[in-house]
């Protein structure tokens, strides 16, 4: 029989019975080729890969990431709970010692879900990552953790979770935010005063190929993350560089994703975005488990695979050979740079709109940074929607210092005289959650 | 109504390791039970001899069903006398098949199938063709024919068995074994069907002749591992399906004798080992996929049966002051003349039954006492709470894992059905002895069915024909396809789900029909169904469809009191 190198824990939840809208990217079938692949080439039976059902995230779960608005029981619908609960459960699995890898392959994703939920997002509502994240912390203890983002869209919503939080790492390698949705992600985006460099963007021209991601992977990423040493690795999964994507540009290969993971080797992936239900997701899928569990997968090719068309063009070998340097000189020089940032100010604010494309609301966000010398410091969000509400929005960030944690709750009862139709405080260091 | 079954005279016979039980059945009734030691040299000889003591004083032309639960095929499989097999096996994309492939010889053909049942590579038959000139040439006879995602599309193993007949006389196609998905299983499956094809039928073929011989002419039926039974004809196509029969019929005859409706924990406790097995609403629960066969995963339909090392005859022991029960069975009970005390000198001693040297099972306890610190009966009593808490315990992690079993869909995941068993059933040697304690500790009802002891060859006899179907129809190939049967249709754009139900269910209950001739036998119950709207751009192009029916295991009749069995 067959067996793997190393244990892999896999939630696999296709959620058959559910749909945003019939004709939909995210329908009841776009799992159903790659269960269909999976159970045919016997994946389930492998000495060495266990399978669990997800479990339901709570709403705990949620408001440790999220300010949902008005609350978490009017915008978060049953399947993102799963799908974030997949999640969750792939990373307990781990953290426990079950296994040695995990893999969730779930659905909807949730790599577009900031802080501030109205509603849906690129087809995002929660962020499963880092509702996965922020459980692990609260069970497992305050871990660094890097997140490599290798779906073909920027992943703006992880990125503005961890904006401003030095635990986290965020690195997310994205076709050009000018040629792609959503249109962010280059390489100056550097993180929030407290986490300056710690957010990477790596835009890659469209139709970069196996070589690009590949030279990215060894020339960029894998040294940043030696720098870093992270306790845990997570990949966010998605499989939308595949060439057969239809809402993407890229000629990223099933072969490419197994060799990213080998060498990647992430304790946790999680599925993000991928759209070629058949022609990319049965065989990505199947050569990303292969790779995490540390077998051969080698003969994991698409049937219409075509060497030569699939080559990189020079030019965009060139490219990338001098934008990695550029990014490289970033990460070195983050601390001079953060200090240039922070330098004489006691608050920084940043303002921007933000579009939720699948629900067609738009949003208008305030968000100040309160610098402090012990801790990441608290921040603020004031958003307004075009549905008409106003929210105010403190969080405290974990290992805050006394007077931070102070002056947060001072903040929340201040506001208190102002009208807003929503307030919230997140309390990262006490895993407190209020809300009047 | 009563069915036919009622009106006629049938003999069930359970093959075992060590004995043939054997029950015979005139009009309902329980007239005649045997029991013989199994010969494993002669399978065939044990069976008749079986045959011959049930019948006693029966004419036997008035026999018209023997139901048969043999070992045969799983012996030839342990023992390693099968056949070799020359395998052919058609892989495409996906992990290496060298690393699982099975069989004495195996060609790796070119080929590829998709998940949709397209074909993306064709085959080159003068490769087929040299396969079979190269192996049929070095004497192996039997054939198997896998092809990835055979079950979409069956076109490739049935050309590749055509080209293949001039060499093997015997050839089986993966897409005849299942329809589930399992390539690794699949090929495993095909494989033991071929290699345990020549032993099953010269067996079945001692069997028609002998009965022959007698001017016998009952119908022959061959107990499954999914608690039915298959033709005797039909079997020797598929004696893979007779494999792991054996604990099935056990269950099975826990099942009919005890008639329970909701969901319930069976035991079978032996002298070496206690099989557990469960029933949800009232029907035996399955494997997910398939029965294993030593250490390989096979796709072979079985009722779901769990083996754990702990029976009543177990060598008991004292170690460091605690009580030890297995796993080996040294011997008899010492109330029998065995070497080491055993959990069935405890109940003696504990005067739950009657066997044997009552004394000398009080006196086992009382040196294993010595070492505790505890009186006889204490001991006794120790061994019998220890005995039936080590059941409860593999009970409970048994159902945590059946209740853990993969959903697909968020219906199931949040209000899906979960095994909470509400009784015991319990069969074999000490079940009377253990009832009170299984209903204290486990805290749920516990019954113990009439004629327990013989409930394998009940189970047997009364089983009847079990049939699993599945439908698989892509309205945009245009094809629906019946693996089980071998059968491929093209349909149209319109093909609708309701339609796949009805057909599935046709076909089901037909073929049921045929192999069951003379009962009358229910209609096939669809047991799983899906159909996903297959769109591309942003309109629908077709449908999948997936159908799967059945005729679940069930009984000719429910069997009426015997006389003083």
């Amino acid at each position: 029989m067959l067996k793997t190198g190393k244990t892999l824990g896999m939630v696999f939840f296709p959620a058959y019975d559910w749909a945003i809208s019939p004709s939909h990217p995210e329908r009841e079938e776009r799992l159903l080729y790659t269960q269909d692949q999976v159970m045919e080439e016997g994946v389930f039976d492998i000495e060495g890969i266990h399978i669990y059902n997800p479990s339901v995230a709570s709403r705990d779960d949620i408001t440790r990431v999220h300010f949902c608005v008005p609350d978490v029981e009017a915008r978060v619908p049953d399947p993102h709970l799963i799908s974030a609960g997949g999640a969750i459960t792939a990373g307990e699995k781990l953290l426990s010692g079950e296994v040695e890898k995990a893999f969730a392959i779930v659905r909807p994703p949730g790599h577009h879900a900031q802080r501030v939920v109205y509603g849906d997002r690129g087809f995002c509502i929660i962020n499963i990552e880092a509702v996965m994240i922020e459980h692990l912390r609260q069970k497992f203890g305050r871990k660094k953790i890097a997140v490599v983002d290798t779906d073909c869209h920027h992943g703006d919503g992880t990125q503005d979770i961890y904006w401003n939080d030095p635990d986290t790492l965020y690195i997310s390698i994205h076709q050009d935010g000018r040629t792609l949705y959503p249109g962010s992600g280059f390489i100056d985006e550097l993180g929030g005063p407290s986490a300056y460099g710690y957010t990477i963007n790596i835009p890659l021209p469209p139709q970069t190929g196996e070589e690009g991601f590949l030279y990215v992977l060894d020339n960029l990423v894998l040294p940043i993350l030696d720098e870093y040493e992270p306790d845990l690795v997570i990949n966010s999964a998605g499989q939308d560089n595949h060439y057969t994507d239809p809402i993407t540009n890229m000629k990223f290969t099933a072969q490419g994703y197994a060799e990213l993971n080998r060498r990647l080797s992430p304790d946790i992936a999680v599925l993000e975005g991928g759209y070629s239900i058949e022609g990319a997701l049965p065989y990505v899928n199947l050569g990303i488990i292969l790779a995490m569990a540390g077998m051969d997968y080698s003969h994991v090719q698409e049937p219409d695979y075509d060497e030569f068309q699939l080559r990189q063009d020079p030019a965009i070998g060139d490219y990338i050979e001098k934008l990695c340097p550029a990014l490289w000189e970033r990460w070195n020089s983050r601390d001079t740079r953060s200090e240039g940032v922070r330098k004489k100010k006691e608050m920084i604010t940043e303002s921007r709109r933000v579009y939720y494309d699948t629900d067609g609301i738009t949003e208008q966000q305030t968000r100040s940074y309160y610098l402090c010398e012990i801790c990441a410091g608290i921040d603020v969000i004031e958003s307004r929607s075009d549905r008409g509400d106003h929210i105010y929005a403190v969080t405290v960030p974990r290992g805050a210092c006394p007077s931070c944690r102070e002056k947060g709750a001072f903040l929340f009862e201040s506001s208190k005289k102002q009208r807003f139709t929503n307030r919230y405080l997140q309390d990262r260091d006490q895993d407190e959650f209020f809300t009047s | 109504m009563r069915s036919i079954g009622e009106r006629i005279v049938i003999a069930g016979l359970d093959v075992g390791g060590t004995k043939v039980d054997a029950a015979l059945f005139d009009h309902g009734r329980l007239i005649s039970k045997a029991k013989v030691p199994t010969d494993t040299s002669s399978l065939f000889d044990s069976v008749w001899s079986a045959l011959e003591q049930l019948l006693g004083g029966v004419e036997p032309t008035r026999v018209e069903r023997i139901n048969l639960s043999t070992t045969l095929s799983t012996n030839a499989i342990v023992e390693g006398t099968t056949d070799p097999v020359c395998m052919f096996i058609e892989s495409g994309p996906g992990i290496d098949p060298a690393l699982f492939s099975c069989g004495d010889a195996v060609v790796y053909l070119e080929g590829s199938i998709d998940h949709r049942g397209r074909e993306i590579q064709s085959f080159d038959p003068e490769a087929v063709k040299q396969g079979g000139k190269t192996f049929s040439a070095e004497g192996m006879e039997h054939a198997g024919v896998v092809t990835k995602f055979c079950t979409r599309n069956p076109e490739h193993e049935r050309q590749i068995k055509t080209l293949l007949k001039p060499f093997f006389s015997h050839i089986t196609m993966g897409h005849t074994v299942s329809g589930n998905l399992n390539f690794p299983r699949r090929i495993a499956t095909a494989y033991l069907n071929s290699a345990v094809y020549k032993r099953f039928s010269t067996f079945a073929k001692a069997l028609s002749d002998a009965c022959s011989k007698k001017g016998m002419t009952p119908a022959l039926h061959i107990l499954k591992a999914d608690g039915g039974t298959l033709p005797l004809h039909s079997a020797v196509n598929t004696p893979v399906f007779t494999i792991h029969s054996g604990p099935t019929a056990s269950v099975a005859g826990a099942c009919v004798l005890s008639s329970i409706e909701g969901d319930a924990i069976l035991l079978d406790i032996g002298g070496t080992t206690t099989d557990i097995a469960f029933l949800a609403d009232g029907d035996t629960l399955f494997e997910p996929y398939g029965i294993s066969v030593g250490s390989s995963p096979t796709l072979v339909r079985a009722v779901y049966s769990q083996s754990i090392a702990l029976g009543g005859d177990s060598a008991v022991s004292a170690e460091n002051g605690e009580i030890r029960i297995g796993p080996r069975r040294v011997g008899s009970p010492r109330a029998l003349g065995g070497p080491l005390p055993t959990p069935t000198d405890a109940f003696l001693s504990l005067g739950l039954m009657e066997m044997g040297d009552r004394t000398k099972a009080l006196e086992a306890m009382k040196v294993l006492g010595q070492q505790l610190g505890l009186s006889s009966l204490e001991t006794a009593q120790k061994i019998a709470r220890q005995f039936v808490k080590t059941i409860r315990g593999r009970v409970h992690e048994l159902l945590e894992e059946i209740n853990a079993r993969p959903v697909y869909t968020i219906r199931e995941l949040l209000f899906g059905k979960k095994v909470r068993p509400r009784v015991l059933s319990v069969i074999g040697g000490p079940a009377k002895a253990v009832c009170p304690l299984l209903e204290e500790i486990f805290g749920l009802n516990c019954v113990v069915p009439e004629f327990h002891e013989i409930a394998n060859a009940v189970g047997a006899a009364l089983s009847r024909t079990t049939i699993e179907i599945t439908l698989i129809a892509d309205t945009a190939e245009g094809y629906v396809n019946v693996p089980e049967i071998d059968y491929t249709a093209t349909v149209g754009e319109g093909y609708t789900l309701e339609e796949a139900e009805r057909d599935a269910v046709e076909i089901a209950s037909r073929v049921a029909r045929e192999m069951e001739t003379g009962e009358e036998m229910p209609e096939a119950e669809i047991t799983e169904k899906s159909s996903f709207n297959m769109v591309r751009g942003f309109s629908r192009v077709g449908r999948r469809i997936r159908v799967k029916a059945q005729i679940k295991p069930g009984i000719l009749f429910i069997p009426r009191g015997g006389h003083g069995c």
